[in-house]
């Protein structure tokens, strides 16, 4: 009796404290869901609590429109899902050959991705801003543009992550390398002696098997760099790529456009775009959640 | 053609070793080992960017900007103590708040799927563009949905918000130090921060709990622990490498996104004083880098390792 008890209150305060930091959570995305819907009429009755009597789209038609939403969007997610994909593929292969190969001084590079996640990226901004800014080399940019640099255009972050210096990619890069150490080597052992080559085994192979860690990085990666504006900014990657830097300018160009001069009004259009700006991320990451997290779990991220 | 023959297989095996690590290696050389040294070189110079695509140009100035940064300019020093002072409080909280919600979110329980789905959200909208605006609901903190949206509403009509102040001032009468008070109130108004910064830490926790080995467990309950003692004696020495793992990435993480960080840049980009930022950016780093050493190794002396 005691004892059953004792476990109805453990299991209560679990489940309060579960429900509590989910609230915690999920109260902003609530009220600006609420807020973003609701009517001027709602907006100035104090009685409204969640459930507004007048909800009205109208703010979500007119922020799609000033955001141009649909092909920014695309763009952007474009943008966002190549470069996950580089990602993918250049930590992996790193990863691999960090795990799998004994060569020289790999103890000293090694130690160079665990610098490369330990150092904040405003250390190199300045140096990769001025590189950019007279980017040329063998005079390629200037016979394509005209002028040399790059800044402005995508080019950068695709070079950096081409060459396995993205947003994040070190710890990527670790991950990989956690995990493919895991992986028994018989498999390969087994590719070798069947007369598979190097890259056909990693292609083939090695690259299936870590399917669990694929999906980990794929989710952190397309996250983070749909969220990153660290280097939109410090490249001036127009607004018409990444749409998150379309929020910041929203406000003004509602008042300016559109005369909505009252504060409360904009902040309720802004958390419409706010919305609108998560939900594809968000569609993404809640099919691939339940496979994330298992992969987490698998990939022995923790090492 | 001769060369290659004399190859042995493990040289072959390094060789390609070195090809799989190429892209990286390149990028390595050219994005950061070169743009360290650079900074470096920034620090101790007055530069002065050409107009239009063109390069720049470099003074050396000695110490100016060290001297400048550190004697002369009115923020950096507060914004650097204020900036690491916020971590060293954060990291503790965040480190222990994720370490209990893994081992919440660990056990077997209806509807698990779903609140581990809302735990990794934060992480989702953890934008700067969006951040501002939540900030918004963090106000909304204080007296949930309904005081948001009287807020918004400009009516002040309804207080859902209990005197928080009335119980800190109980407190102090009790006679308990206002230090460990100011602590915990601190903490209690980052809660929101602290949430929103843990949604990778709970992953990589919910990972180590998931790799001990049942019967650790199972001896623990045979010899009669309770489960204090079992967490005390198993769970933690378990998940303890991995505590590492988590204070770095949370130091490096709530660096990234703190005030100095911002002062770098707006110095570089704003005043375009970049000789002055890059004084910054590496005197914050390194006293980042140095943190995070003291810790690492201050945890790595009590860590015990299975394997």
């Amino acid at each position: 009796m005691l004892n059953s008890v004792k476990k109805f209150l453990v299991t209560l305060l679990r489940v309060l404290i579960l429900v509590g930091v989910g609230y915690t959570i999920l109260a902003p995305v609530i009220g600006m869901a609420v807020n973003s819907i609701a009517s001027t009429e709602d907006l100035y009755n104090p009685m409204m609590f969640l459930f507004p009597k007048y909800p009205t789209w109208e703010k979500y038609a007119l922020v799609i429109k000033r955001m141009g939403y649909f092909a920014t969007m695309a763009r952007d997610l474009l943008y966002t899902v190549s470069l996950t994909a580089i990602q993918v593929f250049v930590c992996s292969m790193v990863g691999y050959g960090f795990a799998r190969f004994n060569f020289k001084f790999k103890g000293l590079l090694f130690a160079g991705v665990v610098l490369m996640i330990t150092i904040p990226a405003h250390t190199i901004m300045l140096p990769l801003y001025m590189t950019f800014k007279s980017f040329d080399p063998f005079g390629i940019v200037t016979a394509l543009k005209g002028t040399p640099g790059v800044m402005g255009t995508v080019v950068p972050m695709f070079l950096m992550t081409i060459l396995g210096c993205g947003v994040r990619s070190g710890l990527y890069i670790y991950i990989f390398n956690q995990f493919f150490r895991g992986l028994p080597k018989e498999i390969e052992e087994a590719a070798f002696v069947d007369g598979a080559g190097v890259w056909y085994t990693y292609f083939r192979i090695m690259l299936v098997n870590a399917m669990p860690a694929v999906i980990t990085v794929a989710v952190f990666s397309l996250v983070w760099q749909f969220n990153d504006t660290f280097y939109a900014k410090l490249f001036l990657i127009s607004e018409n790529v990444v749409i998150s830097k379309k929020i910041s300018s929203l406000a003004g160009v509602l008042s300016n456009q559109d005369k909505i001069l009252n504060v409360s009004i904009q902040q309720q259009h802004v958390n419409a775009g706010i919305l609108l700006v998560v939900l594809p991320i968000l569609i993404l990451y809640l099919i691939l959640q339940k496979r994330f997290i298992e992969g987490v779990e698998r990939s022995g991220i923790v090492g | 053609m001769k060369k290659k023959k004399k190859l042995t297989l493990l040289q072959k095996r390094s060789l390609k070793g070195y090809l799989f690590i190429l892209p990286w290696l390149i990028g390595f050389a050219f994005f950061y080992i070169r743009s360290l040294v650079m900074t470096v070189q920034f620090s101790f110079s007055k530069l002065d960017v050409l107009p239009g695509a063109g390069g720049y140009t470099l003074k050396n100035v000695g110490f100016d900007n060290f001297i400048y940064a550190f004697r002369v300019h009115g923020s950096f020093k507060q914004t650097l103590t204020s900036s690491v002072g916020n971590m060293l409080i954060d990291v503790p909280l965040i480190i222990f708040f994720s370490l209990f919600m893994a081992m919440m979110l660990n056990k077997k329980f209806k509807g698990r799927g779903i609140v581990r789905a809302i735990f990794f959200l934060p992480v989702i909208l953890n934008s700067e563009a969006l951040k501002a605006a939540i900030s918004l609901g963090e106000t909304m903190m204080n007296g949930g949905v309904a005081t948001q949206a009287a807020e918004v509403g400009e009516a002040s009509g309804t207080v859902l918000a209990f005197d928080i102040d009335y119980l800190i001032n109980m407190f102090i009468n009790f006679g308990l130090p206002v230090k460990i008070i100011s602590y915990i109130t601190t903490a209690v108004q980052r809660i929101n921060d602290i949430i929103s910064a843990s949604g990778v830490q709970i992953i990589i926790f919910i990972a180590a709990l998931q790799s001990i080995t049942p019967s650790m467990y199972e001896v623990a309950k045979i010899e009669g622990a309770t489960a204090y003692e079992t967490f005390w004696k198993v769970t933690f020495p378990m998940v303890m490498p991995h505590i590492i793992t988590n204070v770095v990435y949370t130091i490096v993480d709530n660096f990234a996104g703190s005030k100095v960080v911002d002062l770098a840049y707006t110095t570089a980009f704003g005043e375009f004083n970049y000789g002055l930022s890059a004084v910054f950016s590496l005197a914050s780093t390194l006293v980042t880098l140095l943190i995070l050493a003291l810790i690492v190794r201050l945890i790595q002396k009590r860590t015990f390792y299975y394997n």
